[in-house]
């Protein structure tokens, strides 16, 4: 495959060409290694060149690429490992050109990006499998040929490394997408999270997106998901995504929180410790202040209509809620709009961590988390864990979960002994955000009320498009008395998104319907992915 | 939020559209006034961008040919040939 970053023509931007293309010359500029080829550096360690990288980052967001830097700059032979084309994942996702404006903590990642090109940044690499053994671990992955690229020549192909695309095709596709298989001695798991949901009438119609959906085509493509748009759900997110749309010069309708924020008053410890995270969020306050944004509480979009034409979103329906989430009759009215971003806070990407064995827990926002320790190690030997799988927290926790993580890995797996002083200040920097992060999912609670949302035809599971009539019929009718039942009997969860967006919300029902909380088991069950990205039997074979 | 990016054009059936160079297919249609571009399976209901980053597979498209690409994350190139998408993308196979 023609990769971007090898023909040397690479369109992606900054991260990606000076990652991609310096790559294959790592040595410069890298005193420790002399050349810094596989060879080179594994002999150097008495490492067969078989085994691969010392460690191998999943996740190129805050949290996997200062692992990656703080391995990297402690000896370790590094692979930095993304789907995207460039460093930075959702929170500083840009694009060419970008300046940084409207980005928080822009200089980190400008430090954290030229100091990653000392290390491999495997972009364009989709990983499917993680898998333990003997030397180490092993990922399996595909990179596709529709998406840019760094395949770095350390990395060996497998003996059928091309394999042909599943019809003809021309032009770029001819090649067809390649698999790729890393081995590494350590691996660090960093794969951050994603918008969770609660479905409602009409969010399948086109033109009702994500909160981080819209987020990313504004900062990572430099569009505007509509020209009215209503923006609903809950959590501190749902604010820089307003003030980005408002500022891109969309009319932004209002800001719909579904929750009572204020209750910060309640916390005043984790709060005093993190004056700058308060100040963010004013800011964004003042953006939509500005610009005559609505900010309503305890209230949210309830559904969302279309024009019957199959042309999708044409107004919402808004609702004021009561404490428990459930409508308060007679608030409804309509809102006409063209968009709509929504988003209850974020789901930890939890494969690779289960994958490889990891434990797990609930998180005070009712999310299933993988259990770290203060060294950021896994209960799996060999695996460390940074960022939003530990516990969503926000990029300044993940940065630091993330240098930790990096460091005591690279103190198991080269002998590189980190300074005690800068662990303490990240121990003590991480307590101080973790509070802060709890003390954010105590004030901003998914409610059970919304189940109340739903109407029978509407759709819980937008792949195989089970409706919550026929999950309600696989707990009442057929007995299915957890998420992982519900699956096999109504098929939630069974299409190409695994159950990754309707996960929590069949979860939550099923355990409502026994009279009873979610369970960590009930979340285990439905989060399980032996096979985290479409592979072709052919890439299976292949390995 | 950045300075002007050389443009890059593609088909979309037989309309032909331009786009900044780096955006995705999906953002270069949604900029170009589409929200959906593919049927569902079981309704045929229409679905378009949901969640942006690769997680949900709604907008899977048609790209020179190859059915269920993900348009969120399959960045445009110049003269590429994208298609809507029916069902579950197999209308190539006749069957």
């Amino acid at each position: 495959m023609a990769t971007s970053a090898a023909d040397g023509a690479s369109p992606t931007g900054p991260a990606n060409s000076a990652t991609g293309r310096e790559n294959s010359a790592t040595g410069r500029g890298d005193t420790a290694t002399g050349r810094g080829d596989t060879a080179a550096v594994g002999g150097d360690r008495g490492v067969s060149r078989d085994s691969g990288y010392d460690i191998a980052v999943l996740g190129a967001g805050p949290a996997g690429l200062a692992a990656a830097v703080a391995a990297r700059e402690a000896g370790a032979r590094v692979a930095l490992i993304d789907s995207a084309g460039r460093v930075g994942g959702q929170f500083w996702r840009h694009r060419d050109g970008d300046t940084g404006a409207g980005h928080h903590h822009w200089s980190t990642l400008r430090r954290l990006r030229r100091a990653a090109r000392k290390l491999d940044f495997l972009s364009g690499h989709f990983v499917w499998h993680a898998e333990r053994t003997d030397e180490g671990f092993t990922l399996h992955a595909t990179v596709p040929a529709t998406v840019p690229a760094n395949v770095p020549a350390t990395v060996p192909a497998n003996s059928h490394a091309t394999v042909p695309a599943t019809v003809p095709a021309s032009g770029r596709d001819a090649a067809g997408d390649q698999t790729r298989t890393i081995r590494c001695r350590t691996v660090i798991v960093a794969t951050g999270g994603y918008d969770r949901q609660l479905p409602f009438p009409g969010w399948t119609l086109p033109g009702v997106y994500t909160a981080g959906g819209a987020q990313a085509l504004l900062k990572g493509h430099g569009v505007a998901v509509g020209r009215r748009v209503v923006v609903a759900g809950t959590g501190p997110f749902l604010l820089p995504v307003a003030a980005g749309l408002v500022e891109a010069g969309a009319e932004v309708l209002g800001v719909f929180e579904a929750g009572a924020p204020g209750g910060f008053a309640r916390h005043p410890a984790a709060v005093l410790r993190n004056l700058d995270k308060l100040t963010e969020g004013a800011h964004y306050l003042r953006v939509l202040l500005r610009h005559g944004v609505p900010y309503r509480t305890r209230s949210t979009v309830i559904a969302a209509h279309g024009d019957g034409h199959g042309d999708g979103v044409r107004a919402v329906t808004v609702a004021s809620l009561d404490a428990d989430w459930r409508v308060v009759p007679g608030s409804e009215r309509q809102m006409d709009c063209d968009a709509v971003a929504v988003g209850y806070g974020f789901t930890p990407q939890l494969d690779f961590a289960l994958q490889l064995g990891c434990e797990t827990r609930l998180d005070a926002d009712g999310s299933l988390v993988a259990r770290a320790d203060d060294q950021q190690r896994a209960t799996v030997p060999g695996v460390y864990l940074a960022g939003e799988i530990c516990g969503v927290g926000g990029a300044q926790l993940s940065l630091v979960e993330g240098e930790l993580a990096g460091l005591h890995a690279a103190l198991t797996t080269v002998g590189a002994e980190p300074s005690r002083g800068a662990v303490a200040r990240l121990l003590r920097r991480r307590s101080a955000l973790r509070a802060f992060a709890t003390a954010m999912h105590r004030v901003y609670p998914v409610r059970p009320g919304w189940a109340g949302w739903l109407a029978e035809d509407t759709q819980v599971c937008r792949c195989e498009e089970v409706t919550a009539g026929a999950i309600r019929e696989s707990i009442a009718e057929l007995g299915a008395t957890d998420p992982r039942t519900v699956k096999l009997l109504a098929r939630p969860g069974m299409g190409l998104c695994q159950g990754r967006v309707c996960g929590y919300a069949t979860t939550c029902l099923v355990a409502a319907a026994g009279g009873r909380e979610p369970t960590e088991e009930d979340f285990r069950g439905i989060a399980a992915r032996p096979v985290a990205q479409p592979v072709t039997l052919g890439m299976l074979a292949d390995g | 939020m950045s300075s002007p990016l050389p443009s890059v054009r593609f088909s979309f059936g037989d309309r032909e559209i331009v786009a900044e160079a780096g955006q995705s297919i999906g953002a270069a249609l949604i900029a170009a006034g589409y929200r959906s571009w593919r049927t569902t399976r079981h309704e045929g209901a229409p679905r378009g961008v949901f969640c942006g980053i690769g997680v949900c597979f709604d907008c899977v498209i048609t790209v020179n040919g190859r059915p269920n690409q993900r348009a969120c994350l399959t960045e445009v190139r110049q003269g590429d040939r994208v298609d809507p998408q029916e069902g579950a993308g197999r209308g190539h196979l006749g069957c």
